[in-house]
């Protein structure tokens, strides 16, 4: 498959495209891992959500 | 599970964990599909293999547009409805909208050098669009700047909301100024004016794109619930600290 005389900016284009995606991709998991190790920090340190202490005071 | 359930955060994670498998598959697949189609369509008989950035471009600017919307209705959940999850989804769209329309206009920027001969010029369709990417920045900015989240998003749907106004501007600019940019050639009265064998591969990218921003979307709105959580169990760390 040729792309002809442009190919340099098709192929930026698309290049362009998957670098924004990987940046949003990678933006998104990295939070959600120092969020859930952050939760889990503080559950450790036995902090919880008032919802949490209200059902465990429920049982 | 009804509607009216995702209103609680809880239920809102579980339904996300379930789905997200299943998103991120079927995202994928579709990408597949589409970029296959994509590079197999034929040539444009004026402006060659550069007419492939279309199937990148179009698609980006129609999400670009649509986050806005998505904000818009968000603000209105948020100051009318108040609704726990209008301004989380508010807040999770932002930065993805703002990705979309980056995408766009570099993407446009590198298919206007070889057609027009410029990577940019002050047309009408090309600032409202710039403008666009500018709102969520200043979106962003806001929802970063003031600490008190039910504050900060009451002030966010505000400013969504007057932003709307360049929603219609975006895509009447071809019809109304007189720019370089091309006017509709997919969503017009009178049907597509593209052939099928470069509109059915731009269908399909569109699909994927769509895919992709919901998926991203429910990730970004999860991450956000997760936040808040975070926020108010260091607030009853810092009680307990000051109870002690």
């Amino acid at each position: 498959m040729s792309l002809g005389p442009h190919a340099a900016f098709v192929l930026s284009s698309y290049g362009v495209a998957l670098a924004i995606v990987a940046v949003l991709v990678s933006w998104i998991l990295i939070d959600r891992y120092r969020l859930r190790r952050t939760i889990e920090d503080l559950e450790a340190h036995g902090i919880t959500r008032r919802s949490d202490a209200a059902s465990e005071a429920g049982r | 599970m009804a509607l009216i359930d995702l209103a609680n955060p809880t239920r809102f994670l579980a339904m996300v964990d379930r789905l997200m498998p299943w998103l991120v598959a079927a995202t994928l697949l579709a990408f597949a599909i589409a970029i296959n189609q994509a590079f197999l369509a034929p040539d444009d008989y004026q402006q060659g293999a550069t007419v492939k950035i279309m199937f990148i471009h179009v698609p980006a600017a129609w999400l670009g547009l649509f986050a806005w919307v998505l904000m818009s209705v968000a603000a209105l959940g948020t100051l009318v409805w108040r609704h726990p999850l209008a301004d989380v989804a508010a807040k999770a769209a932002a930065p993805i909208g703002a990705a979309f329309t980056l995408m766009c206009l570099v993407t446009g920027a590198l298919w206007g050098r070889p057609m027009w001969g410029t990577y940019w010029v002050w047309d009408a369709r090309l600032t409202s669009v710039l403008v666009l990417f500018l709102m969520y920045l200043g979106v962003i900015a806001l929802w970063r700047t003031i600490d008190d989240q039910s504050r900060a998003a009451r002030a966010a749907a505000v400013l969504t909301l007057v932003g709307a106004i360049n929603v219609p501007i975006i895509k009447f600019s071809v019809d109304w100024w007189n720019t370089l940019h091309q006017p509709a050639s997919v969503m017009r009265l009178d049907g597509p004016a593209i052939h099928a064998s470069i509109l059915v591969p731009l269908l399909a990218m569109a699909v994927a794109f769509t895919l992709l921003f919901v998926t991203l979307h429910l990730a970004a709105m999860r991450n956000e619930v997760m936040r808040r959580r975070v926020r108010i169990m260091m607030m009853r760390r810092a009680e307990a600290a000051a109870g002690s």
